[in-house]
């Protein structure tokens, strides 16, 4: 099978060309390094994504922060850890890197806050 | 009148780099006008990751990525007055701007580093027919409400336009239980990056229709519909091909404009092209000692790009500053066949220098030739070549000859 894959990766945002067998990658053209070959692999195989979300702060002097995951997690996991996020609430002050939650319904990512907020 | 050294107009990613670049340089006397009540400019709502993969080596959010340079420039003791609305930048370089707390205020600056961004294109100024329901914002301005004031900007959302931050927001939305019905792109290409193409559409399976527009907004107090249709190749609607798409939200993704009012003012010169200032190898505007750098001279793509030349600039500032002028850019580079701009617009011919470029349209293995009299500087092979995507070209004064202008072309 022949497909055209998008590495989202980084910015380059090569369009790669794979043949495939099931899951397994024959050969890959136009990828400018060598992650874009695992980049197809893992698409065929388990895709996953990060997400960025925000969560709920009270006594800050910003009414969200923004978190996100530390490591992509299934493709179709996105709406059930969106849901496990928008369960938080959080107290000011808070600081970037801050845990939100550890190993996210087990997927092995953190939810760290990306916004410092002091108190109000 | 209070004197400084050096203003930096602006407190975002470029203003913040270029502030820390001017420190390391030497420069001691610097102040950044902010107008916001934080720096960071617009990477304070952009929450999603991407940034820094080129600068630091991972994936940042914006806010992270902003709060690097903050910390930095807390660290050196550079000074930013946020809440300050600089009102006018004179051409001798005399700054006044205005703030709730210390009123108006004016000082007169050796250099003048531009770094306001830009802003968006509204519905204005596309001229969209029809009535005028709320329910209608441009991309940045959803974004702002959702991630920042935890205001929830609709539930049924049609796209105009396929700008990055559009795309951010399609996969924003999408994520906070908004239904996505669509993005609609007047051009017959994307103008956003592939990759959000992808994780920000693809993902979330939101149809993409390029070559078609919105051509009617209905709906008394709130939308009610919009009315889509394909266009031709000019752009124009095609008759027969309209149809109304019930929706209660209209997100306009439909270009950025470098914000030059104050520059303007000070007598800086613009390029048609990019909307930004005409600029030399330095960063340097036609005003001696006004330099500009980031979105307010051309749109990016990349916020590492960004803060990138306007560190670029501040050497040059510094420099500047230190010497108290900068080698003459006698030769001009031209923008070519399918090339839609290229920054700076000047050289000098006796340094290294990068020029930063967008191709017109999406094209496929072609060549970018650098050309000089009928001699080829530099000549490049590329897979693609989209407008999306900035394309940078560094060039060493080795290869340039001495004094006849350059050319930048797709073969
Ligand atoms: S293949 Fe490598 S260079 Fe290309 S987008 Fe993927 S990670 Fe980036």
């Amino acid at each position: 099978m022949k497909r055209i894959f998008t590495c989202v990766v980084c910015p380059n945002g090569c369009e790669i060309e794979a043949e495939y067998e099931g899951n397994r990658v024959l050969s890959v053209a136009g990828n400018l390094c060598p992650k874009g070959r695992d980049y197809v692999t893992q698409e065929l195989v388990d895709p996953r994504r990060t997400i960025a979300t925000s969560v709920r702060v009270t006594g800050g002097t910003m009414p969200l922060a923004s978190v996100r995951l530390t490591k992509a997690i299934p493709k179709n996991r996105i709406f059930d850890a969106m849901r496990e996020i928008g369960r938080i609430t959080l107290e000011a002050p808070i600081s970037i890197g801050d845990v939100v939650i550890p190993n996210l319904l087990g997927l092995g990512s953190d939810v760290i806050v990306t916004k410092n907020i002091p108190k109000a | 009148m209070t004197h400084v050294q050096a203003i930096v107009v602006g407190g975002g990613p470029a203003g913040l780099a270029a502030a820390l670049r001017l420190r390391e340089k030497g420069i001691e006397d610097i102040l950044i006008l902010e107008r916001e009540t934080l720096a960071g400019g617009i990477l304070r709502q952009c929450i999603h990751d991407g940034f820094g993969l080129t600068r630091f080596g991972e994936s940042l959010s914006g806010p992270e990525y902003a709060q690097r340079f903050i910390d930095r420039v807390a660290q050196e003791g550079i000074r930013c007055v946020a809440d300050t609305t600089v009102l006018d930048i004179s051409s001798d370089k005399t700054v006044t701007a205005v703030s709730r707390k210390r009123g108006l205020m004016q000082f007169q600056a050796d250099a003048v580093l531009l770094t306001m961004g830009c802003r968006e294109r509204t519905r204005g100024a596309l001229a969209v027919p029809g009535t005028r329901p709320s329910g209608i914002y441009t991309a940045g301005v959803a974004q702002n409400y959702i991630n920042l004031q935890n205001i929830m900007v609709g539930r049924e959302t049609v796209i105009m336009g396929s700008g990055d931050i559009g795309l951010i927001m399609a996969r924003r939305l999408t994520l906070e239980g908004a239904h996505v019905k669509g993005v609609y792109e007047v051009l017959p290409y994307p103008s956003g990056l592939p990759r959000n193409i992808e994780q920000c559409l693809n993902d979330y399976g939101i149809p993409l229709y390029l070559s078609h527009t919105v051509t009617e907004i209905r709906g008394r107090e709130r939308l009610e519909s919009v009315v889509v249709a394909q266009c031709d190749e000019r752009f124009e609607p095609i008759a027969g091909t309209e149809e109304e798409i019930p929706c209660d939200t209209l997100i306009l993704s439909v270009g950025l404009i470098p914000e030059n009012e104050l520059s303007l003012a000070a007598g800086v010169a613009l390029d048609a092209r990019t909307r930004g200032a005409f600029v030399d190898e330095h960063c340097q505007t036609n005003v001696p000692g006004v330099f500009a750098a980031g979105n307010v001279l051309h749109v990016h793509d990349l916020v590492d790009f960004v803060s990138l030349e306007a560190e670029q600039m501040a050497e040059s500032a510094a420099e500047y500053l230190n010497a108290g002028s900068l080698p003459a850019c006698c030769l001009e580079v031209k923008a070519g066949a399918d090339i839609g701009h290229v920054i700076p617009q000047r050289i000098s011919g006796t340094r290294d220098f990068t020029l930063s470029l967008r191709v017109r349209k999406p094209m496929r293995n072609v060549t970018l030739v650098l050309a000089q009299k009928d001699r080829t500087v530099k000549r490049v092979r590329l897979r693609k070549a989209l407008p999306a995507e900035m394309i940078q070209l560094t060039v060493r004064k080795a290869d340039l000859c001495e004094d006849a202008d350059l050319e930048v072309y797709v073969e």
